[in-house]
This record gives structure tokens, sequence and C-alpha cells, in this order.
């Protein structure tokens, strides 16, 4: 018996086991939409936007592994997911997008709501379709999740006309496809993970560098278990965080311009980097020549393309992060590096993270502290920029596919949507999106998913009146020159404002009011002692959002920090000590 | 240094648009490009001709094979390889210069497709510095147009 496209697109969905479909509809999907209609097993969450329903999915795929889904119009549905998708698409995440296009007959003749997403997203996706014979979709569908979710997994993209989706045919979703230019290797090289095990056997300062792939592959747990019997000390990039329990000794933090003292410390006098799952992003590597200057470098990477990209590697194996672990654990022993530790915790106690401990005053170290005090569990969002940077700092993760943030293409407005698919995908735990006052308004519509949904996602937004990396970067590195970065500023402000003072206009929006205007809790807080307080009773919110927002201290900076182009261990510590 | 690649990719719509891209998007110098089908009409042979030290060629082949429709990619820069680039050119030619013109065509092997009242038209084939060489001696007549097809490159069999 034949069946419409749509219809069989639905059959794959509950075949591939779809369980939430983030999506927004539009005049070429609605076909696809009805076919949902009598589909209960999937629950369609409607966003506000095209880019909260691929963030929202990238949530969802994140912190529970499965792949994210998402379903949107043609033109401008389709043009408002790109950066969702180059979000997903940096930082490796499993998703499938289907956009609806125009009819075959129209493609081309600029027809309304007609955009060439194929085009546009190439160079951004794993890979995309455009679908141009029914007796195709059913393969392409089976592609699309095969390719998203293997390998380097990432978004991938099928671009649906409506007369396809429309047209009936062949009823069946193949179960396997076979795709010749397509074939990840999984298994390490083992020659190469001999030549890795003996480097780090005779290694006198070894150094583990643990990225977003030891997440994605699932290999947190061979990797501990190696960390244990080795005991070498571990650094990770943004996205590697909660590889090793944060609050576990080995631990250094993460490196790079952002990165904790001994961390960055160590990567420069290891004479062993043994990088897993990373790609050596500037971000962490900071002055390429001062990159870990004395160390060979063993690098592990199902991309081959990460491998001796920016930084040259002595060791490369390409292979999934979880595998070639578990081939190379039976291979090492102990290792005996007191000294190496030894220096690694005076580096530590040298400059440990410090929170101003000037009392009463709201600053965000003390709020993430407080946040991870009370929801040490938490799957935790952020947006872009100083928020999220502290968060990296100062909350203790403990757990694998924890932190959600955009690393690679560092998209403001990420965390929220990202949050509302994380809670959807996670019904038990807590999901906390810590934002700033620029980054919450780059998404902020998607309250109304968070209240329709029921989900109590909590909103810490520490709102300091700016774009407050911007502001740093303008303090430290542009003669404090506040060019564009206030959020404050209203006509009656200087054409060169000297800085925050008392005159400075109210704050916009009244985010507790706004909260309220959705549906959803609002809370004001000022002062120290009403952070945990404010937290506890956000956390008893069963099926409302709620949004917290905490006036924090104005002009504060993120420290550590190594100025653009400096190598990684020429730190700054404070406003003063880069004088 | 000039490489050359021979790629065998899918034949699907958007796969010569999906490498260009990749040049264009990643900065990489993309000399020439030729596609044409294979035997199997679903596959098609890309040759390509680009620039590049070690580190920026090495990246260059791994963003290739990344690519899902690319199915199979040979670096043909220093195989054993043949490599041949076809041009048509059309050169002013008076009567009093047809002789000379025909001669130098001649020692280049090029064949004589056409011949106009104050015009020729040439075909050559051979290595790209051939082809190079040819326009050059041809230059003084006036060259009033000419069409390079690109690199095409296959390797040579096994001798023993």
């Amino acid at each position: 018996m034949k069946i419409t496209g749509s219809e069989l697109l639905v059959k794959a969905l509950i075949a591939e086991g779809v369980q939430h479909l983030f999506g927004f509809p539009g005049g070429v999907v609605i076909p696809i939409f009805d076919a949902l209609f009598s589909a209960p097993q999937i629950k369609v969450v409607l966003t506000r936007h095209e880019q909260g329903a691929v963030h929202a999915a990238d949530g969802y795929a994140r912190s529970t592994g499965r792949t994210g889904v998402c379903l949107v119009t043609s033109g401008p549905g389709a043009t408002n997911t790109v950066t969702g998708i180059a979000t997903a698409n940096f930082d490796s995440v499993p998703i499938v997008c289907f956009t609806g296009q125009v009819p075959r007959d129209m493609i081309g003749n600029d027809a309304f709501q007609e955009a060439d997403i194929v085009g546009i997203t190439r160079p951004i996706t794993k890979h995309n379709y455009l679908v141009l014979e029914r007796s195709d979709l059913g393969r392409i569908i089976k592609e699309a999740f095969t390719l998203a979710a293997s390998g380097r997994p990432g978004p991938v993209l099928v671009d649906l006309p409506v007369d396809v989706v429309r047209e009936p045919g062949d009823p069946v979703y193949p179960e396997s496809v076979a795709i010749r230019g397509y074939n990840p290797v999984y298994r390490g090289h083992a020659g190469q993970i001999r030549k890795a095990a003996q480097a780090l056997r005779k290694a006198r300062r070894p150094l583990f560098y643990a990225g977003g792939g030891i997440h994605i592959s699932g290999a947190v747990e061979i990797f501990r278990r190696i960390v244990e019997k080795t005991g070498v000390p571990v650094v990770s990039s943004l996205m590697g965080i909660g590889s090793l329990p944060g609050d576990h000794p080995l631990d250094l933090g993460m490196l790079g311009m952002h990165g904790t003292y001994q961390a960055n410390m160590a990567v420069t006098h290891c004479d062993l980097l043994f990088a897993v799952g990373t790609r050596f992003d500037d971000r962490a590597t900071g002055d390429l020549a001062k990159f870990a200057p004395e160390a060979t470098i063993v690098h592990v990477d199902i991309d081959p393309v990460s491998i001796s990209r920016n930084v040259a590697v002595e060791i490369p194996i390409v292979g999934d992060a979880r595998q070639v672990l578990e081939q190379l654990e039976p291979l090492l022993e102990p290792h005996s590096i007191d000294g190496w530790l030894r220096s690694i915790q005076d580096w530590r106690r040298e400059h440990p993270l410090t929170v101003s401990s000037q009392d009463g005053l709201l600053t965000p170290e003390k709020i993430i502290r407080a946040i991870c005090k009370l929801y040490p569990d938490a799957i935790v969002c952020t947006e872009v920029g100083q928020n999220q940077m502290w968060t990296a700092l100062f909350y203790t993760f403990r757990h694998s596919r924890s932190l959600l943030t955009s690393g690679g293409l560092g998209t403001m407005g990420y965390g929220f949507p990202a949050a509302i698919g994380a809670q959807l995908g996670n019904p038990g735990r807590k999901v906390i999106d810590i934002a700033g006052d620029g980054s919450i308004q780059m998404n902020i519509q998607e309250l109304a998913t968070a209240v329709h949904n029921g989900l109590p996602v909590i909103v810490a937004i520490l709102n300091n009146g700016y774009l407050g990396m911007v502001r740093q970067w303008q303090q430290l590195f542009y003669k404090r020159r506040y060019s564009s970065s206030c959020l404050m500023t209203g006509t009656d402000c200087p054409p060169q404002c000297p800085g925050p003072g008392e005159a400075c206009p109210a704050y916009t929006p009244d985010f507790v009011k706004l909260a309220e205007a959705y549906g959803a809790v609002g809370m004001r807080v000022r002062r120290q002692e009403e952070i945990e307080p404010a937290l506890t009773e956000a956390g008893k919110s069963r099926n409302r959002p709620v949004f917290i927002d905490f006036i924090v201290e104005r002009e504060l900076n993120v420290f550590p920090m190594v100025a653009p182009g400096a190598g990684i261990d020429e730190m700054i510590f404070s406003e003063e000590s880069r004088k | 240094m000039k490489r050359v690649l021979s790629m065998l990719v899918e034949n699907h719509q958007g796969v010569l648009s999906r490498i260009a891209g990749l040049f264009s998007g990643r900065g990489y110098n993309l000399e020439s490009i030729t596609a044409g089908v294979t035997t199997d009409p679903q596959i098609t042979r890309i040759t390509l001709v680009c620039q590049g030290d070690d580190n920026v060629f090495a990246q260059i082949k791994k963003q290739l094979q990344k690519l899902i429709d690319v199915i199979k990619v040979t670096d043909l820069s220093e195989a054993r390889a043949l490599h041949r680039e076809l041009a048509l050119l059309k050169v002013k030619a008076r009567a009093t210069d047809r002789g000379e013109i025909f001669q130098v065509a001649d020692v280049f092997r090029a064949r004589v497709l056409d011949v106009g009242l104050d015009s020729m038209v040439m075909e050559v084939t051979g290595a790209s510095e051939k082809i190079d060489d040819f326009s050059a001696v041809l230059a003084p007549y006036g060259i009033l147009e000419i069409a390079r097809s690109g690199l095409i490159s296959v390797e040579r069999g096994k001798k023993q």
C-alpha cells in the first residue's frame, strides 16, 4: 500500500525512536504537521522561533546523547535555523533538521518563501539533502539519522519539497543504509596505541587534555578509570569539563584564555600532552608557539581533520575516544610522578580562583557557587560571554553531559532554549541556565515554550547592564571606551560614557515583570544573603520556569585571563596585574 | 607548490559545489577543477589542481575525504601519472602570417580546426606547461580567445 511522503516521515521518526520534535509550522510543512497530528508517540514542541527549535533539539541531544530532531518551514523558517545548525556543527551535536521547500517545479523561480537552504547550510552541516524523488525519501531519512549520530556527530539537514511529501509512494523505511564515501574509523591503530602507551609510561610530567569527545563517545567511565590507574592529572577544554569530577584532586580545571593557572602552567611545563577528543581550539591554546613547548603530543580524535591542524602531533590516533581508551587501558600502569604533582599543587596554591570576599556584595562567583552548592547534580546551560566563563570556572561539574554551552561558535541565546530541550529530555533533573542580561534577550521568546510545556527551568540572570565580556575587553584593551556594550544606554547619556554612575538609567527590561507576563515566576535578588533563599524557592517550582534577576556589580571581570595572542602561561589576575 | 588530486565522487547534484565551496570557505587555492562521469554512471571523476604547502595540502586532502559524497581521493602530484590539458585557441592570423602559424602548430602538434579571413582556431593537448608555451609563442600574433579545460589525470599502470 502506498503512503504519502509525510506519512513515511512520521513512520521514520517513530522507527528512530524520536519522542520529541522541536518545530514551527508554515505553508509548505502543513502536510507534515498534519501527519504528526495523528502520531501521539511524538511530542511536538512548538517553539516561538526556529532558532529556539534547533537549540532546544541541541540541548536535548547534548544532555541525553540521543539525536535531536527539528521541523521548520521553507524560506525564513529554514534560514532562522542557520545559527542553531552552525552551533551544533561546531560542537559535534547530532541533529536532524527537516525543512520544507517549495514544490519541485517552482525551485529556482524565487517562489514565495523559497530559500536555497541546502546551499546556505552546506558548509555548516555534516551533510545535507534536497529530496527530489519521492522514491529516495526513505533512504535519505535513514542516511540523515545514520550520519548525524555516527562518527563525529553533527547536524544533517533534509530539505523536503512540498509535492514530495504529498506524493504517495513506497511505504518502506529501510533498517540500514550503506554510504560508500563514509566509513568512520572507531578502532585505533594498535601500533599507534602501543606507542602512545609507551610515551605515557616514559613521561615524567604527563598530562591528559580532555575534550568534548570524551562525553560524546561515552568515554567518561573508561577515562576516569585510566586517570585513577595512572594518577596522571587532567586539564579540560570547555567542552571536556566534567570528564573528571571537578573536585577530583587530579582535575586541574579548564585550560586556555580563561583557564585556571594550574591548568595553563601544567600545559606549558608538561613533557607529554595526551589529548583526547579535542580540536586544539585557539581559545584553548593561545599563542601556538608557546603552547606545550616541552611536550610530546598524543592526539586521539575520530575526525582526522582535527589532528595536526593547529598543533603538530607526534603520535596521532584516529578513532573513537571510548574505543581507543579501552584499547589503551590494559597497556598502562601506575605512574610515580610525585615531583610533577607537587609542582601542580604549588601552582594551585599560588593563584587559586578567587571569590570576592567583600561582604554583602552580589557577585557572579558567589551566585554560581551557591547554585553549585544547592544543585550539585544539575544540568547547567550557559549563554556566551562572562556568564559562560564564570560558570566553567566556579560550578563544579561532576557528571558527563551536564554542561551545555556553545563552545565553538559562541552563540549568545543558546542556553535558554537548550535548557528547554534538556529539561524535556531529562524530566527528573534540575536544569539551570546561567545567563547574562544581554544573551538571555536573544531567545527570550522561548519563555512561552517553557511555560506551555510546564518546564521548571531556572534561569539565573547575572544582570550587570552590560555585554560583559565585550565591556571587559574594552576595559582591558580599549582604554575603557565602552562603545555599544552598555545595555542601559538611553537618550540622556553622554556621547562618550565614562562608565557607570548615579545617573545611569534604569535597567531594561524588568525581567521579573517579563517573566510574570509570560506566566513564569520572576524574582529579583540584590544582596548576597538573598542568593540561597531565592535559589531554594526557585527549586520548589514543579511546572513553571523561574527567572531570577540577580542585580550584580556592574564592572566585574573574569579572571584569570590570557590576553588575545599571548601564550597561555602569560596570565592576568586583575586589572592591576596587567599594568 | 602545485598539487593534483584525482577523486571519485557520487554523481549527486551539488557535489561539485560542495568541493568548490570547501576551497572558497576555507581559503584554499583552487587552480582548476574538471568533472566527468566514469564508466559507472553513479560515479564522477573529478581532477583538481590546487596550491599549498605540505600542511595546507594535508588539510585539503583530509577535508575532501571528510565530504560524505567523496568516495576516494588519490594524490597524483608525485605519483607516476599522466596529466593532460586541452586548450582551444583563436589566434589573429592575417594571410601573410598563416604559414608561420601553421609551422608553430605543427611543432606543438596542435590541430587547426578552423581558418577564417583573419583568424584561426587551434586545438592543443598536453601538459599544462606545453599549453603555456604554445600560447606564449602565439601571443605576438594576437590571441583573441583561449579556452582551457583544466587538468585531467590518470595513474600509469604497473610495469613490473
